[in-house]
């Protein structure tokens, strides 16, 4: 009696109500997000030999997964790959955040994010197809350049390899990176950059000692916002990337794919998640230390 | 804070040329009338458009993308709705974590979005068909959804609500003639914004699909053949026509909605 009273006010307060309507979207997400997820882990523990499921747990899907050379060689160059289109990406969309939030009229901003974002509702896969156009062997780049007259044979060393994986993942992701830098910056107080200047900063001293800083949060989600997903794209590496631009996506793929065993590529998908999710963790942990150190 | 831009102008049209450079090429080489994709373009011509009205396999690629883009939709709406309007209005236990795993398919790696997915079908004994696809389409078009509605729900004046009430209207009424009619045109955002990410999307629906496959699924199958490129050149340049038309339909809609609800129109997608 006791507990049915408490239980009937319990549901008249504003907690059970906020629970009652999120209770949709939540149990979507835990069917159809957290419980696969809990899916593949149990996955990367058995062993599949070709049709038939073995259920006995075994580590080695992540012994093949961590010691055979082709795994080790894939997922470090995915990572390094990832990590310098971070780079890249994050480096590249800065000035153009800072040119718009600094010296874009206030009512023209929106314009400016508008057209930054266009391009990407280009096909996906038309996208990449037409870098290989732009940078292949009789591509745009190629033409142009012999046209000029500044190269007499085409290049080459600009399609089918780790370069052209950077520059399409890059391209994909700059929106992506401008967003929470321009955010960032935007909410930058204006006032604070004139009392630098007011106290004898120059331009190059106020923009390292209080812009950036002040936009740090943002970089450091772009960073994140790039970095983790780019781990999982197998598209740009097999269309533009050449022999030796295959990444650890492309072997998931394969794995649950042609070559039929999923264990193994459950195995390599937890093993490249937990390796993006630590390195962020780390990578924002070391920054906010920074932060906390000089503020 | 207005300077001189100078050099940062110049590296803002370099980077607008670098951002457009793609989406530039697909219509030039749509209407080329030459089976090479190449400069220099020979000519005029509508041919590779009046391809795409004799492909069949193109037209059922099409229908299949439209019904799980149109499903994913109204699923990711309306599981959207319920979010935006729980996390805006109510404090609960597990806020943060409850929105948190709500919205993590925005930050999860699309592959391992699909793979689950394909591993938890597969198990428990479900085939492989349009409907799985649009299952991981509404995950990862949710997040979009809540974050659209939050800021139609934010700016949402609640005495609005609460003087309906006051006025003996109950509450089902004071949500049909209040609520629903001031974030009708964040809904309508979010339903255009959904379907339009679904269209598009391929990682997670190749994974996904069954035997019938959607317009990128065909697009990737046709990319192997040189002389289909050309028609998907008009396919893409049909899609992006499509997509923006769409987009700048739900951008004007969100600002209505803004707008509506009584703040300015500045923030929203910020």
């Amino acid at each position: 009696m006791f507990a049915a009273s408490e239980f009937s006010r319990w549901r008249r307060t504003e907690g059970f109500k906020g629970l009652a309507l999120v209770s949709p979207p939540f149990l979507y997400a835990l069917a159809m997000l957290a419980a696969p997820l809990a899916a593949v882990v149990l996955f990367s523990f058995w062993t599949q030999d070709y049709l038939t499921l073995d259920r006995t747990p075994t580590w080695n899907n992540y012994r093949t997964a961590w010691s055979e050379t082709i795994y080790q060689v894939l997922m470090l160059r995915s990572l390094k790959i990832s990590a310098l289109v971070t780079a890249a990406t994050v480096l590249l969309s800065f000035p153009i955040a800072y040119y718009v939030s600094f010296y874009i009229d206030p009512r023209r901003k929106t314009l400016w994010i508008f057209l930054i974002t266009i391009p990407f509702w280009t096909s996906y896969l038309m996208r990449i197809f037409l870098w290989k156009v732009i940078l292949g062997y009789n591509g745009v780049v190629n033409g142009s350049l012999m046209g000029l007259g500044l190269i007499e044979e085409p290049l080459t060393f600009i399609l089918y390899n780790q370069n052209a994986v950077i520059l399409t993942l890059s391209h994909a992701w700059a929106p992506f990176a401008i967003l929470p830098i321009f955010v960032a910056l935007e909410r930058i107080d204006r006032s604070l950059l004139e009392a630098a200047e007011d106290l004898g900063d120059g331009p190059l001293r106020r923009f390292f000692r209080v812009t950036l800083p002040l936009a740090m949060p943002g970089v450091l989600a772009a960073s994140v916002i790039v970095f983790i997903p780019t781990i999982g794209d197998y598209v740009t590496p097999r269309l533009v990337g050449g022999p030796n631009g295959l990444l650890i996506a492309n072997m998931i793929e394969l794995q649950f794919k042609k070559a039929n065993n999923a264990p193994l590529g459950s195995a390599l998908a937890i093993s490249a998640m937990l390796i993006v999710a630590v390195i962020s963790v780390v990578f924002l942990w070391l920054n906010r230390r920074y932060i906390r150190s000089r503020g | 804070m207005r300077g001189k831009p100078g050099a940062l102008a110049v590296y803002a049209a370099a980077f607008l040329a670098f951002l457009y450079a793609p989406a530039i090429l697909l219509p030039v080489f749509a209407f080329n009338d030459s089976k090479v994709i190449a400069f220099p373009l020979s000519g005029f011509t509508f041919e590779w458009f009046r391809q795409i009205l004799d492909a069949d396999s193109l037209h059922d690629a099409t229908l299949n993308s439209l019904f799980i883009a149109v499903s994913t939709a109204i699923l990711a709406t309306t599981l959207g709705t319920f979010a935006a309007r729980a996390s805006t209005r109510y404090r609960f236990p597990a806020k943060a974590g409850i929105m948190g795993l709500v919205m993590t398919p925005l930050v999860l790696p699309e592959i391992i979005v699909g793979v689950s997915l394909l591993v938890a079908i597969l198990q428990l004994g479900i085939e492989l068909s349009l409907w799985t696809i649009v299952l991981g389409h509404v995950l990862i078009c949710t997040p979009f959804s809540v974050a659209i509605l939050g800021s139609a729900f934010q700016n949402f004046d609640k005495s609005l609500e609460e003087a309906s009430i006051d006025l003996g209207r109950s509450r089902f009424a004071t949500f049909r003639l209040i609520t629903l009619p001031l974030v009708l045109p964040g809904i309508l955002a979010s339903l255009l914004v959904s379907f339009t990410i679904s269209l598009d999307e391929f990682i997670i629906a190749f994974f996904l699909a069954g035997s019938e496959a959607t317009l990128p699924i065909y697009i990737w199958g046709q990319l192997r053949f040189p002389q289909k490129i050309p028609a998907l050149m008009a396919v893409g340049t049909v899609l992006l026509v499509a997509s923006l038309t769409l987009l700048a339909t739900a951008e004007f809609l969100r600002r209505s909605s803004i707008r509506r609800t009584g703040t300015d129109a500045a923030k929203g997608l910020m």
